[in-house]
């Protein structure tokens, strides 16, 4: 294994890292509304509250990863999905914003009103990065320089809503099982209410879509195709997502959302290794594609890059950890509470 | 109708601009917050963990907003810079990957445990944490100076023909680390830092004695603030003498321009104010005749590099550079003036204005004066950057020659007027926030120190 396929890895675990952090309080957000008390919506911002910005930093390093060892895959896909990612933005920002401000002030108007921006903006980030993993796959049209020659509007054909959508699918359920493992008392028989739902949503989703994939983007599948072993993580996923219910009804809630976790990290193994070692392909001239070898910094930086991380991400790794032990348990709202 | 090149410009320039509020304050508030929460450790003094635990739901909202614009400058680069991205990644990503890696995750991550995790870890892992989120803050001004200093003096690489163009590829990690500008830089934009937060803290507790609300706690909080004040703004010159001498030495032309000096030539004049007149290439205003030479090369009669040695197109725009650079010059000094007030009021214990009329305009005026070092930050990094254009990486790559290729008016324009709405939006909430906090005091805090306070105010020196 070379460097730039160790990279390749690394910026996975990082985004795959974000998906599994940032999907669960995403979902939260998603599934705000649904709860209709003052007390109950306050719970739920709650159980996020400690950790909703420490998980955005996975998607601020992944970034940061990618224009150091990928430069050309971080100035194409940026500049390429520019609108969109700027949308992106604004929803990730309102979000925050809603979250911070919601309670500060005790106005029914006010509160309604930052309700609503935490929920969209939830939604809105959910599907865009969703629609952003559909075009990956779908493949965008580059010229030899690396540059998108497309337009905003381009990137909204089907299969990328549809991935969309399945990405909102995945956060809702994702956050209901993070929700019902942080909640007690009614508003978790509430929450456990929404659980099968979400899990049909997912699951239908997720269905039509890797149906669209096998017959429109063989690419994508190719991986499969070539090595049938492959097929283990598909099996995976799928027992993954089958022990969700299974755990739910056996109330055992943290083993829940453990297999909810996996499910997330097995579909992002899933399309990495499908990917590999294409990072952005380019569509319909899939000559003009940027690989893991053609986007990559010097093999200095590599190495040198390699080194950060080696030192960086066990210390991140052990105290987001201790993070997560100490605010283990049922939310309890407190004066210091959101 | 604009270009690409201004309005990506403009939208860096007020996405940095109004971030950088934010993180200032969470550098110099996370050390005067370990200083607050060791001295409740070390008193047992209520009246310090009231104090910190007040300070700490600052810290909460100033992050938050930082967070939420932050955000966007770490994907602006690839998003509106996508040919600079592709020039310098190599070499700049790694600094600014450090800085997720190393910083980010430290601070944030931290922040849950001070913020949320009072009643759930032991004061001393409450107090680690906290010295943990200041550390993060600081790694963070670390590795963003790292890299932007590389942008302006730029070290321990070499230009790569590749696939028809040419990139920057790292050749020594601690030569880009240590740039000739990063240490000098780092000192002075941490400098900033502290006195931003310095006169947060002493604004604040201004505002308490003047309306003679909880003047026990201003007053040991104004004591922190005015150390830590007094200290940077004395310090600020050092460092800013030293910074304009790695200036001289590697941006000559940025210098030339902070100074409006055309000709080259010894006895070079320092202006105390002035007007460029850029069509006659002269300066209008005060000078101290010689005093440029001899700061910048200890001689009197040593010449100093002026613009007369630059083609116009490699000049950066000289009036903005000028007048920010005197106007933060002047605000320094006034910092300095301002930092010997409070001082004075210390020494001679004036904390009491009722029927002290002055006294009262003097705590007044340090109420106002929050504004002045935030004001010197934003001017500092005019000259910095302005004074660096036309390029984006200096002598190697023009700003103009950095944009992305995929992007258009249309599009720079939809973003530049988002994000202004959207920080316009952030930036009432920030300040209606932050003034009902202080509006509502450490007084409100439930816990101990309520009792703290109750007990204060049947003292001589309660409400």
């Amino acid at each position: 294994m070379d460097l730039n396929a160790v990279w390749f890895v690394l910026i996975g675990i990082l985004f795959t890292g974000y998906a599994v952090l940032d999907g669960f309080d995403l979902g939260v957000g998603a599934l705000h509304l649904l709860a209709r008390r003052d007390k109950d919506r306050r719970v739920l911002l709650n159980a996020i509250g400690p950790v909703w910005d420490g998980n955005e930093v996975w998607l601020v390093t992944g970034g940061g990863a990618l224009f150091a060892a990928f430069p050309e895959a971080y100035a194409t896909v940026f500049s390429g999905f520019y609108i969109a990612f700027f949308l992106f933005l604004a929803a990730l920002v309102f979000r925050a914003v809603s979250i911070e401000f919601r309670s500060k002030l005790p106005w029914r108007w006010w509160r309604a009103t930052w309700d609503v921006g935490f929920c969209l903006g939830s939604l809105i980030g959910g599907l865009l990065l969703g629609v952003a993993l559909g075009n990956i796959v779908w493949g965008i049209p580059l010229n030899a320089e690396g540059v998108y020659t497309g337009r905003f509007i381009d990137l909204l054909h089907p299969y990328a809503l549809l991935a969309g959508v399945t990405s909102v699918a995945l956060f809702m359920m994702h956050g209901a099982i993070y929700l019902h493992l942080k909640t007690e008392g009614a508003l978790q028989e509430q929450i456990r209410s929404w659980i099968r739902p979400c899990i049909i949503f997912f699951v239908l989703t997720y269905s039509l879509l890797s149906l669209a994939t096998l017959l429109y983007v063989p690419r994508a599948t190719s991986a499969l195709r070539g090595q049938p072993w492959l097929f283990a993580v598909v099996v995976l996923t799928v027992l993954a997502i089958a022990n969700i219910p299974r755990e739910i009804f056996g109330d055992r809630p943290g083993r829940a959302f453990l297999s909810s976790c996996a499910t997330i990290v097995l579909l992002m193994a899933l399309f990495g290794l499908n990917m590999y070692p294409v990072l952005v392909p380019s569509e319909p001239n899939v000559a003009h594609s940027l690989d893991i070898y053609r986007a990559a910094s010097s093999q200095q930086t590599l190495g040198i890059m390699l080194i950060i991380a080696g030192i960086g991400m066990p210390l991140v790794l052990a105290y987001t950890a201790s993070i997560y032990w100490i605010f283990r348990g049922k939310v309890r709202l407190t004066e210091t509470s959101y | 109708m604009m270009d690409v090149a201004l309005l990506s410009r403009v939208q860096f320039a007020l996405t940095a601009a109004f971030h950088y509020v934010f993180p200032p304050l969470t550098i110099g508030l996370g050390l005067m917050l370990v200083v607050m929460e060791w001295r409740w450790l070390r008193t047992g003094d209520a009246d310090y963990r009231a104090m910190t635990r007040f300070w700490t739901r600052i810290f909460g909202l100033v992050f938050a907003v930082g967070v939420g614009s932050g955000i966007v400058l770490e994907f602006q680069f690839g998003t509106n810079w996508a040919a600079y991205s592709r020039y310098v990644g190599d070499v700049f990503g790694s600094a600014l990957a450090a800085e997720g890696i190393f910083a980010f995750f430290l601070e944030s991550g931290f922040l849950a445990i001070v913020l949320f995790g009072w009643d759930r870890v032991r004061p001393g892992v409450h107090f680690l944490a906290t010295c943990m989120v200041c550390l993060g803050a600081h790694f963070s001004a670390v590795w963003i100076i790292v890299a932007n200093s590389w942008q302006q003096t730029p070290a321990g690489f070499h230009l790569v023909e590749r696939g028809g163009g040419v990139r920057a590829e790292i050749t020594s990690f601690w030569e880009l680390v240590l740039n000739p500008s990063s240490v000098d830089r780092l000192i002075h934009v941490v400098l900033g830092a502290y006195l931003a937060s310095a006169f947060l803290v002493i604004s604040v507790s201004a505002y308490y004695l003047v309306k003679g609300r909880h003047q026990r706690l201003a007053v040991k909080s104004m004591k922190i603030g005015l150390v830590l004040a007094l200290f940077a703004s004395l310090a600020q010159w050092v460092s800013g003498h030293s910074s304009a001498r790695v200036v001289v030495e590697h941006q000559p032309a940025k210098l030339a321009a902070m100074e409006g000096l055309y000709r080259t030539g010894p006895r070079s004049p320092l202006h105390l104010f002035g007007w460029v007149d850029e069509r006659g290439e002269r300066v209008w205003g005060l000078a101290v005749p010689g005093a440029l030479s001899l700061l910048a090369h200890g001689r009197l009669d040593a010449p100093v590099t002026g613009l007369d040695q630059f083609a116009p197109e490699d000049r950066p725009p000289i009036q903005v550079t000028f007048q920010a650079f005197h106007l933060m010059v002047f605000v320094g000094a006034m910092l300095v003036a301002l930092s010997a007030l409070g001082c004075w009021l210390w020494w001679r214990k004036l904390w009491d204005p009722t029927g002290r009329p002055w006294v009262r305009a003097a705590l007044w005026v340090l109420v106002l004066a929050v504004v002045l070092p935030q004001m010197a930050n934003q001017l500092g990094w005019i000259v910095a950057e302005v004074g660096r254009q036309p390029w984006i990486v200096y002598g190697l790559l023009r700003t103009r020659d950095g944009l992305s290729a995929a992007v258009g008016p249309g599009a720079v324009a939809f973003s530049l007027a988002l994000f202004a709405a959207i920080y316009l939006l952030l930036f009432a909430l920030f300040l209606m926030l932050l003034d009902r906090k202080i509006r509502e005091g450490p007084v409100l805090e439930a816990g101990p120190e309520v009792s703290a306070e109750r007990a204060g105010r049947r003292g001589p020196g309660g409400e």
